[in-house]
């Protein structure tokens, strides 16, 4: 798609991603059923092979992600897409990618947990995702979309940033985000510069040094050093890569902070607050890893309070209160997923009277 | 009089001092792995998959393009690794912990797909690299780790036979159980690599290779102790043979 125009769809998002992985140049997709993301292996199963690329269903999200693992070290841009359930069973498989700097992007349409929970739109895999669900001390990129539009741009994106920064990434969405449809503009690829893939295994060929992926490192100091590399990434991420979206802030004496579904219910409770007169803003993680620490510090000088919510019983709010750092105070508002436990906006509306 | 060489090292194993302890079979498995690469041109075009056991370092060994895999998940990997990089020779080379314990469903599933890769599954009936642990392929009665008092059939279940079970599936063209205890053993498993790597490079078929092999450190034997056990107890219970042969008219004996 490089037309000039971009062309106006009505999409799922769960489509939405397809379409962006697929102009993102992502030939290779590894899955496992389960709901709310079946429209994603459904919709790649069919499109992918029209694109010379290769569908496979695979006998488990473990599978999956270590498919997905190779596919990376060949040189591919390669993805997977699950839920909550299974997104815990590919824990492992991130770590490693983390650990064997393999970029490569893990979609998680998140439901309510813990165990089998349910499938209502849920954000309790805060945690899971940003605070490392897998073993050992490594970052991922996390990205929050709060509409359709977006689950296509940041699939296109959370490509980019992977290669840029050999890091897996993953667009952490929701039943909701997933499931409803928007008419969105299929914008062409952002056309950005990426470091050559100069360390992926192809066979030797014309090579005579052998290359290896790997994430075993014995020898005396050369984890440490490893290591010490791998959160320089991180922290390059976070002076570069952060991403907000800031609603009527200027003047704001109570700052929402909310991501993805939940930001979305709560911008029309600003709106609501708004009209009746009560100067409320929002900040909107967009990245969720990096983490806007400093967009909220700076917040902390001019508010006088914020008020979190979540789809949860409270997470993220653990580090919007690491940024505000005791400054001011840090409300929660957030109801534990299940069915019929969406908040309303009267419900938010009500919460920012009581914090205001 | 003229000198004629008549061994010498294959070009793709390197020149370098091996970890694996004396009398293990390990590192003669490596050196039949290297010397059908060069007999078969594949140096240069292969990506080999490394398992999480003894013989995670490949690498260190085998002057090849290599990824190396979490515990289990070869199969998986190789799949990855394969369908991008489609005209490239893959193979995962894997202990008996890692394919027929924990990663048994990653081994079935790539099999039955008929993955256009090569699988070299170690058999040592035991967990070498965490210090002899009882496998799924230790024998009824011996002792480890972790079965005081020798293997249970009642507590622990039955040895578990790789090459068989994977004879069952119909994405497989060749399975076959080799040993490498004695000259003969080693030229037949020799030919068993040979022949499971042109069914890879020149049909693009998932062939199988379970290689009988020692690990004398954790059998708490000395090097020919433990090449002797092969043949005394391991061989009546893993039989040599070739289970599945899509080739020949002799298969599925
Ligand atoms: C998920 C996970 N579980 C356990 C281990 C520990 N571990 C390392 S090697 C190994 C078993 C190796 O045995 P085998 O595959 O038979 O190889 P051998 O050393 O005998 O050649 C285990 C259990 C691990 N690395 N990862
Ligand atoms: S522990 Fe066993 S398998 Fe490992 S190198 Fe030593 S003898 Fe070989
Ligand atoms: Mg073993």
């Amino acid at each position: 798609m490089s037309q000039s125009t971009p062309a106006r769809v009505f999409l799922k998002g769960n489509e939405a991603v397809c379409y962006g992985a697929i102009e993102a140049g992502c030939r290779y997709y590894f899955g496992y059923p389960i709901t709310p993301q079946s429209e994603i292996p459904a919709l790649m199963s069919s499109e992918l092979p029209k694109h010379g690329g290769q569908f496979l269903q695979a006998e488990s999200e473990v599978a999956s992600i270590n498919m997905l693992l190779g596919a990376s070290a060949c040189g591919a841009r390669a993805m997977t897409s699950s839920s909550s359930p299974g997104i815990s069973l590919k824990q492992e498989g991130i770590s490693y990618l983390a650990g064997s700097e393999l970029p490569g992007l893990i979609v998680n349409i998140s439901r309510s947990g813990p165990g089998l929970g349910g499938i209502d739109a849920s954000q309790a895999d805060y945690f899971q995702a940003v605070k490392g669900g897998g073993h050992g001390d490594y970052r991922m990129i996390v990205l929050a979309p709060h509409s359709v539009q977006e689950m296509y741009d940041l699939t296109m994106h959370a490509f980019d940033l992977s290669d840029r920064y050999r890091m897996p990434a993953m667009l952490l969405g929701d039943s909701l985000v997933g499931q409803m449809k928007e008419a969105i503009e299929l914008r062409p690829r952002p056309e950005v510069e990426l470091p050559a893939k100069d360390w992926i295994v192809t066979g030797k060929g014309e090579r005579s040094e052998q290359r290896i992926v790997k994430s075993l490192f014995l020898g005396d100091g050369e984890l440490e050093a490893h290591n010490r590399h791998l959160q320089a990434k991180a922290e390059a991420l976070r002076a570069n890569e952060v991403m907000a979206e800031e609603v009527a802030l200027d003047d704001a004496e109570l700052v929402l902070v909310a991501f993805g579904a939940a930001a979305r219910i709560a911008k029309t409770a600003v709106r609501m607050a708004r009209e009746t007169g009560l100067k409320v803003g929002m900040l909107r993680p967009i990245t969720l890893f990096p983490f806007p620490e400093r967009h909220l510090a700076r917040l902390a000088e001019t508010a006088r309070r914020f008020l979190c919510i979540e789809l949860n019983t409270g997470q993220m709010v653990e580090d919007v209160r690491l940024a505000v750092n005791g400054r001011r105070e840090v409300h929660f508002y957030g109801r534990p997923p299940g069915t019929g436990s969406l908040p309303t906006p009267e419900e938010l509306y009500e919460q920012i009277r009581e914090s205001y | 009089m003229t000198m004629q060489t008549v061994f010498e090292r294959p070009k793709s194993l390197k020149d370098v001092p091996s970890h694996f302890c004396p009398g293990c079979h390990h590192g003669l498995i490596h050196r039949l792995v290297a010397q059908n690469l060069d007999r078969l041109g594949l140096q240069q075009q292969t990506i080999g998959v490394a398992s999480v056991g003894c013989s995670v370092f490949l690498y260190a060994y085998l002057d090849v393009d290599v990824i190396e895999s979490p515990h289990g998940r070869a199969p998986a990997v190789a799949t990855g690794a394969k369908r991008v990089q489609s005209d490239k020779f893959v193979f995962t080379y894997q202990g008996d912990g890692d394919l027929a314990a924990i990663g048994t469903s990653e081994i079935i599933h790539a099999a039955n797909r008929g993955e256009a890769f090569s699988v070299l599954f170690v058999n040592n009936t035991t967990y070498g690299m965490t210090g002899g642990q009882m496998a799924p392929t230790t024998l009824l009665g011996q002792e480890s780790a972790t079965s005081p008092g020798g293997r249970s059939a009642e507590r622990d279940g039955h040895p578990i036979r790789m090459a068989e079970l994977l004879a069952q599936l119909d994405g497989v063209a060749y399975s076959t159980r080799v040993a490498v205890d004695n000259p003969q053993h080693v030229r037949q498993a020799d030919k068993a690599i040979e022949k499971a790597f042109r069914l890879q490079r020149d049909e693009g078929r998932f062939a199988f290779v379970e290689i009988l092999s020692t690990c004398p450190t954790n059998w708490g034997m000395d090097p020919r102790q433990a090449n002797a056990r092969v043949a005394e107890e391991m061989i009546p219970c893993f039989p040599l043979g070739t289970f599945k042969d899509t080739q020949s008219q002799e298969g599925n004996q």
